[in-house]
Order: C-alpha cells, then structure tokens, then sequence
C-alpha cells in the first residue's frame, strides 16, 4: 500500500467515524421520540388540553399547566425582551471599550453560565419574599427573565454586529443622530438576528423546571391562573409530577404532556429559523 | 504658483478675501491615528461650483483629508485633529456646530454603494425624513426631484416601492447620489464612487457629476487618474500624508511643478 492509498483510507475511516458521531444524538432523539409517542399519542385528544387536573389519570388534562406556561412565556417576553435588547444596543453601540465594558462582558458571560437552579433561589429571595409576590406567575416570569437575559444580549450583540457599518456610515452622513440610526436602520437591519434569539430564549424557558420549583411553582393547581399574581404549574412540573406515579395511566399522560412541550418548542424553534432566513436574505 | 495653497502667501493678507472667495477653507490641518499622523499640515482653498480631484497612492491620506469636511472620522478611535478646516467661514470643528446640520450641507457618496435595505423612495427619503420632515408631498416631490438629477428617475419611476437592493451596482450608486442630492447639500464628497462599478456605469456617474457641477462644490478621492483629468477643474496630490502639490488639472497633467507629482502621474510609481 503506498501513501496516497494510506492517506485515502485514513480518509474514508474518519468520514465514517463522523457519519458514526453524528449519528448518536440522532438516533437517541429518534428512540426517544418514538417511545414517547407510543405511550403518549393515543391519549392526546381535545378533553387532554382542556382538562383540568383529577386524581383519575384518564380524566386528567393538561389545562392548568398548559396556560401556566403560556403565561410564563408572554410574562418573560414582555420582561425580558426590552431589558435585553437595550442592554444589547448599549453594549454594541455606546459602550466605550475600557475595564468597564471588558468587566460587564464578562459578567454577562458568566451569568450565561450560572446554572439555573442558583437563578432559583435568587428568584425565591428577590422576587417571593422581599418583593413579596408569593409562589406567583409574576415571580417565576420575573426569574425566567433574569436566566435568559444573558442569551438575549448576546444574541442581540450578534446580530447587531453583523450589520454592514456601511449601512451606519449611509445614515450617519445623511445628517442622521446615532439615536436614529440605531432606530431606523440598525435595529431593523438587525431584527431578524435579535428576534431568533429571543425565540430560542424563550423556547429554553418554557422548558425550564428546576427555578420554578425553587420559587414555588405547584404541581398541583386547581384552576388556570387569571392573573399575574395567581399561583400556577407549568408543563415540565406537571410531567416531573406524573412520571413520578406509580399508575400506568399516568406514565401515559406524562408521554402525552411531553409530546404537548416538544411541539411547543419545536413550533418555536421553527419560526426561529424561518426570521433568520428571511434576514439573512434581506441583507444581501 | 497659484493662490489655492494658501501657505505661499502671507497669513494676514489671505485671512479677509477667503470669505467670499472659497467655499472650503483648510489651514495646518494635523490628523494623528494614536501615534500615527495622517496628515501633514495640509492648508488648501477649494472654490465653490468646481470639482476638486484628491489623487495619490493607497494610503496617502486622500481619503483621511476628505472625511474630515464632513467629521466622519470621529467614529475611528484615536482619531485626533489639529489645525482649522471652514466650511463658508465657519469652523467647522469648534464644539458648538451641530454634526447633524454640518452633514445636512456637507453630503457624502461611498466607494461602494451602500443603500438601505429599503425601497428606492425610503432610501430616498430618509434624509428629510430624519429632520422630521412629514409633508408627504414636499417628500413626494424632492425624491423625485433628486432622482431626476441623479439621471435615475426614468429607469425606476414605476418601481419606487421595489428593494433598493435589486438595482444594478451603477443603478444603487446613482440612487446612494439621489439619496444625498435630497438633503439639498451644498458641498458633495466623493470616496472613489466609481471604483466598484463597470465602466459604462462609471461614465454615467461621471456625466453626472459634471452636470451636478453647477449647482454644487464637489470633492472626489480617485484612483484613476484618466478620471481625474476627464473631470476635475483642480487635482491635489497627496503623497505620505502630505499635499504635494495643488493646482488646475489641466497644470498638474501637463506641466507640474513638482518631480514627485510628475513622476506619479506618468506612473513611475504608486
């Protein structure tokens, strides 16, 4: 065998060593997707949405969780949208580079970092007791906001960045304030980036369970919360609460509330997709 | 030697006259990037209504000298500046003048286009729009009015709410000297505007600028020197930051003073 052979199969051994690697995570979501609609989809009709919770499995629904959540998400979007863009705008654009802005950065990195259940407990402390907004959708949407903070600036930092500074040099010398330009062509140049993030954001958070917990999310919730100050379960909660039953029935409704949040955030995560290919597109 | 580089004459005798005379008016100017200078004591008058041409090789500070008239270079870090540059005898880089209104006069056109990503009439637009300016038809009216004078208004009448982003690379440089002509400058910067086009585009431009001549003063940083000597009234040629020589084009292309400037034009070098 001489070189150019040796080096040919070297080659073709770690393409399919590759092939092999990607092939592991895919093959687990794929297991692990269809045990879960064998057990879930037969009982995932319109009473299992609108259902409120039972001690019977078969009677219970996923209402409650289901609006908790939906709650949660609107709530952190509202927080943490505005904070984060601006704390992104200012980062990009203001900010002169000295110790400060390098101090903040790293911060920010950092708090991308901290694992999400100390985000808990700093939600219990904060926002529970010393604001006193009890075990409410208020305080949880307060502390999903500050964990997904870091993730919206960043992204917001991304996507500011990758607006061609022509584009700014165009405004600016057309008599344009930097209020403006970041306004009329830097933000929305940059929306689509921006917008992705946040969705990704959001679709982690609708996803989290550990702070909810932590701040006093119930697994048991009579009715659907009405207002921000009610008490409220979320769909992770609710699932952790069922598979952790002894009775079938509900290991079959944990299934069936799985396949509920997977499309939640998969629907998410495609409009997701669907912003940044539009903008990339536009901004060629 | 003619009276455009004023450092030949005595100071006080050319302070007065200067008002009437020049349209633009730099003294000792001084530009340092940190330790880097720039600029070298450059003293030029540019009159109004003519085209001015910089010209020299990469790197010469042509284009460094051009974005002061309009204070682009205040978003570089380190930028730094010395000596005095009037715009119709007012200095324009003493604190009290508004950046705002100083690029309202002073306009600007890029090497390579560079239009929003927005509809031809926003691109337009948005320069009154920016001053606060909501009389629809007043907007109406100068957008057409500027795409007329930018030779570009019969190619895109009928698609003025199309993407700016689809026009052809001349098309989009013409509407980028739509877009400034709308602010009704009175001075138009020029950083090689023709360089990233094709060279029928490049014709159209520079017919373009020769009409535009009338009404307005016009600076143009260039690489081509056929371009220079087709249409400037004035070509000033840096080298290292310095101004070598500044004089009517038809002198420097024929009869320079300097050997450097002689031995750049016949291109002994740069």
């Amino acid at each position: 065998m001489n070189n150019v052979q040796k080096n040919r199969l070297k080659d073709q051994l770690f393409k399919f060593w590759g092939i092999g690697c990607t092939l592991i995570g895919l093959v687990l979501l794929v297991v692990f997707i269809g045990g879960i609609l064998i057990d879930g989809l037969s009982r995932i009709d319109w009473a299992f949405i609108t259902d409120l919770p039972s001690r019977k499995a078969e009677k219970s629904g996923i209402w409650t969780p289901l609006m908790g959540s939906i709650w949660i998400l609107v709530l952190t979007a509202i927080i943490s949208f505005p904070i984060s863009v601006a704390a992104g705008v200012y980062l990009e654009e203001y900010s002169k580079k000295n110790r400060l802005s390098a101090l903040l950065e790293i911060n920010i990195s950092n708090l991308a970092g901290v694992p999400s259940i100390i985000y808990g407990l700093l939600g219990l402390e904060v926002f529970v007791r010393i604001m006193n907004l009890g075990a409410s959708v208020l305080a949880g949407a307060l502390t999903l906001s500050l964990l997904i903070l870091p993730i919206i600036i960043v992204a917001t930092r991304e996507a500011i960045k990758a607006v061609p500074s022509s584009i700014r040099d165009a405004s600016y010398a057309l008599g344009a304030s930097k209020w403006q330009t970041i306004w009329n062509q830097v933000l929305p140049a940059s929306s689509g980036g921006i917008l992705t993030g946040v969705i990704l954001a959001l679709s982690r958070a609708v996803g989290e369970t550990a702070p909810l917990i932590v701040v006093g999310a119930l697994a048991y919730v009579p009715f659907a919360p009405q207002g921000p100050l009610d008490q409220f379960s979320v769909l992770p909660i609710q699932i952790f609460n069922w598979i952790s039953r002894p009775q079938q029935g509900f290991i079959d409704n944990a299934a069936a509330a799985i396949i509920i949040l997977l499309l939640i955030t998969f629907i998410m995560n495609g409009i997701a997709v669907y912003f940044r290919n539009k903008w990339q597109k536009k901004l060629q | 030697m003619s009276d455009l580089m004023p450092e030949k004459i005595e100071d006080a005798k050319i302070e007065a006259p200067i008002v009437e005379k020049y349209k633009l008016h730099t003294k000792d100017v001084n530009v340092f990037y940190g330790d880097f200078q720039a600029i070298k004591d450059v003293s030029m008058n540019i009159k109004p209504r003519s085209i001015t041409a910089f010209i020299g090789p990469s790197g010469c500070g042509k284009s460094t000298f051009l974005r002061l008239f309009n204070r682009m270079n205040d978003y570089i870090e380190d930028f730094k500046m010395e000596g005095k540059i009037k715009i119709d005898d007012k200095n324009i880089y003493k604190d009290k003048i508004q950046l705002e209104q100083l690029r309202k006069e002073v306009g600007m056109v890029f090497q390579k286009p560079n239009p929003f990503p927005k509809s031809i009439f926003e691109n337009v637009a948005y320069g009154l729009k920016i001053q606060g300016i909501n009389d629809k038809k007043l907007i109406t009216d100068r957008v057409e009015k500027a795409l007329k004078q930018a030779d570009l208004w019969n190619e895109v009448k009928d698609n003025l709410n199309k993407s700016a982003l689809t026009l052809s690379g001349g098309q989009q440089q013409r509407l980028c000297i739509a877009r400034t002509l709308a602010v009704e400058p009175s001075i138009i910067l020029m950083d090689e505007p023709t360089s990233a086009l094709d060279p029928i585009s490049t014709a159209k431009i520079e017919e373009l600028i020769h009409h535009l001549k009338a009404d307005y003063t016009i600076i143009i940083v260039t690489h081509n020197m056929q371009q220079a000597a087709r249409i400037s009234d004035y070509t000033a040629f840096f080298y290292m930051g310095e101004l070598i020589e500044f004089d009517k084009t038809k002198k420097i292309f024929t009869n320079p003073e300097k050997k450097r400037t002689e031995n750049y034009i016949t291109g002994r070098f740069g």
